[in-house]
């Protein structure tokens, strides 16, 4: 094996190993159509947030603008406070209204925000006033389970 | 009777101290290599050779592992998904399976037995026959001519090893979920994009085979310069290597997993 | 020759694991002379070697080669020192994985910033000397054990050393290979003007070639003398060495319980 056959191979290796990674970044991780970083802070506070977990998708008409960066417990007002790092190309007005909403019926749950009128936009740091927790499927079935127990009798 | 259990107790502890002595030996041995990689990396002829030896000749393995992997993956994880009915999602379970766990895992272990054992074995025979005496005579120091590059073409090689099997396997994935059973193709590559995320997913994935690649390379020239310069001693060394560097592969592979992935 | 001794060997001992391997060895070697060290296997003679080359450092005592103590060095000074020095090893210990031409000019191309023509020259010589100009393109693995050797041979004069050592020049060698070796040794070492230390237990070959011969029995120096002295030498050890007689000073039976307990000790755990 001469050195030039050797440089060529090797070169070679390194090259499509190098054009794995970049297939694994840009195709498969999307790194193209990521976020390109700048994100700015938003509060909001829950009195439920189901099964909301970090790096959650905070989304505004379908579309990802944001992640949620952390969640804790205020031991003040017994509610969750969310922290979410919003795409710093993103302003959302003061009156956003943020919904925990879950994709399809089992799918996992994210921050909605349902934009309002206000011509002032929310700051760095600022909390969303208007909340709406998650939908607990729980209570929901229970709750349907209940009302179809009654109106049979109701019927009659 | 009394003698025979101290006999064993001593025998236990003479294990122990053995163990811990050769470790202590191994990471002496991992710093005089990157005390000594000077000429490694000056002379990167000497880096490239080497990476010919472990990183090209074991590109078939890897490929094509990969790519059975990665049909294997499509097959089961269709046949698992769409009692769900959620098969759309394919595209996630294969790329995260790689990219996480089984590309920079599976590529380290094929890695181990197809280089990491070459690797002990040429330093072991290198060893056996005194080339290594005979180049420490004529003033080289192994360590820097032999050891040293080896090692660094290991390090090199394995993460671009375990992206290739990693692509590989997505393409494999690819090729049996959206080609042969007709999972929608855009729903395949958007689910996969939507949920793989570059930092947490892909940076990570490089990382743990960047980790393996040092802890193979490292077990392979320290068993190979380690080994009894017989036949027995260097079949026993190259049979280590691979026990060894697979069982620390796992276990290192845990630990990574357990920081890397924690809370989420 | 002169006064000052190249190599001055003074009452090094030398234990390995708490088994005494060399004790008190005393030698002197000067320029010029071919000296061997003779005795029967594993007495201590490659591990004299190995401390004059400074792989193993001795418990007491003292190697020094031109006025340098060799395990006072620091690792460059014992390089420097090894730069100076030659070594054949009991089977060559070529480089597998490189040409015949790539082995001889090994040393060239790590320790000296000659351009490649020069080596290219230099390389062809080392091997003309050993009468191997016609392998040089072919590999370790195509050449018979002889030939290996006298390559090895080359490629140890490569940076024309003061101090040649040899571990077994002559072991595993047919009859004509083992005069060739036997004749370059002598004429390599007068050639370059260095002195040569052969380890070896091949007495008829290495009295022919060899100034001065120095017996080691259990680590320690039992004769010495030119070799004529040695040939009429009649001391017990130096003559039953010479004549290969099995039995004698060297006893035949290893060490071990007296024949008749040990029988009876084995029949005994039998049951």
């Amino acid at each position: 094996m001469n050195r030039a056959m050797l440089d060529l191979w090797v070169g070679f290796f390194v090259a499509i190993g190098l054009v794995a990674l970049g297939f694994l970044a840009m195709k498969v991780g999307n790194l193209s159509g990521a976020s390109s970083g700048e994100t700015y802070a938003l509060y909001a506070k829950f009195d439920n947030i189901g099964g909301l977990k970090p790096r959650g998708a905070v989304k505004s008409a379908g579309v990802v603008v944001g992640r949620v960066a952390d969640i804790k417990f205020d031991p003040e007002n017994y509610v969750a406070q969310v922290t979410m790092q919003i795409d710093a190309r993103y302003k959302f007005p003061r009156d956003t209204f943020a919904t925990i909403n879950t994709s399809g019926l089992l799918g996992e749950q994210y921050v909605g925000f349902e934009v309002g009128g206000d011509t002032e936009m929310l700051k760095t740091g600022d909390t969303i006033k208007k909340t709406q927790s998650a939908v607990v499927l729980e209570k929901l079935i229970s709750q349907f389970m209940f009302n179809k127990a009654a109106e049979p009798s109701a019927a009659k | 009777m009394l003698d025979s259990i101290l006999g064993s107790i001593r025998g236990l502890g003479r294990r122990v101290t053995d163990r811990i002595w050769r470790l202590g030996f191994a990471s002496r041995f991992f710093i005089a290599i990157f005390l000594h990689s000077g000429t490694a990396l000056r002379r990167f002829s000497l880096t490239i050779r080497e990476i010919y030896f472990t990183g090209v000749l074991s590109l078939i393995i890897i490929l094509v592992s990969g790519l059975f992997v990665g049909m294997v993956l499509g097959l089961q994880g269709y046949d698992t998904l769409q009692r769900y009915g959620s098969s759309e999602a394919l595209g996630i379970l294969v790329a995260l399976s790689l990219v996480r766990e089984l590309g920079p895992v599976v590529a380290a272990l094929l890695f181990a037995s197809r280089a990491g054992s070459a690797i002990t074995a040429e330093i072991g025979l290198m060893k056996a026959t005194e080339q290594l005496s005979a180049m420490e005579m004529m003033a080289v120091n192994p360590i820097a001519r032999v050891v040293a590059p080896r090692f660094w073409a290991g390090v090199i090689s394995m993460p671009l090893l375990a992206a290739l099997f990693s692509a590989l396997g997505v393409f494999g994935g690819y090729l049996v979920g959206v080609q042969l059973i007709g999972v929608d193709e855009g729903s395949f590559w958007s689910q996969m994009q939507a949920s793989v995320d570059f930092r947490q997913d892909i940076v990570n994935g490089v990382i743990k085979s960047f980790v393996f690649g040092v802890i193979v390379s490292w077990i392979a020239v320290f068993e190979g310069y380690d080994a009894d310069p017989t036949a027995e001693g260097v079949s026993g060394a190259t049979t280590r290597t691979v026990v060894t560097s697979s069982l620390a592969i796992l276990a290192a592979d845990f630990v990574l997993t357990a920081f890397m992935f924690r809370g989420i | 020759m002169s006064a000052e001794p190249l190599v001055k060997i003074s009452n090094l001992n030398f234990t390995y694991d708490r088994r005494p391997v060399l004790t008190g060895i005393n030698m002197e070697i000067h320029r010029g002379q071919v000296v061997a060290i003779m005795g029967s296997s594993g007495c201590g003679k490659t591990t004299t070697m190995r401390l004059i080359g400074g792989q193993l450092k001795p418990t007491s005592g003292s190697v020094s080669i031109g006025g340098q103590v060799v395990h006072e060095l620091d690792d460059e000074g014992l390089y420097a020192l090894r730069r100076r020095m030659g070594m054949l090893f009991q089977f060559g210990a070529l480089f597998t994985d490189m040409s015949v031409y790539d082995n001889v000019a090994f040393q060239m191309r790590e320790h000296t910033g000659l351009p490649d023509e020069l080596i290219h020259d230099l390389v062809l010589m080392k091997l003309h000397a050993v009468g191997l100009r016609g392998v040089h393109h072919l590999m370790p693995s195509e050449l018979s054990g002889g030939m290996a050797r006298r390559v090895a041979l080359a490629r140890a004069i490569a940076l024309d050393p003061m101090l040649m050592m040899y571990d077994e020049p002559f072991a595993g060698l047919d009859p004509i290979s083992l005069s060739v070796v036997g004749q370059l040794i002598r004429t390599l070492n007068d050639a370059l003007g260095a002195c040569s230390i052969v380890v070896t237990h091949d007495v008829q070959e290495s009295l022919k070639i060899v100034d001065y011969v120095y017996f080691v029995s259990e680590g320690k120096i039992v004769a010495e003398g030119t070799a004529d002295e040695i040939r009429k030498s009649t001391a017990p050890y130096v003559h039953q060495f010479i004549w290969g007689e099995a039995d004698g000073p060297v006893p035949f039976h290893y060490p071990a319980p007296p024949y008749g307990d040990a029988m009876l000790q084995e029949v005994s755990r039998a049951r």
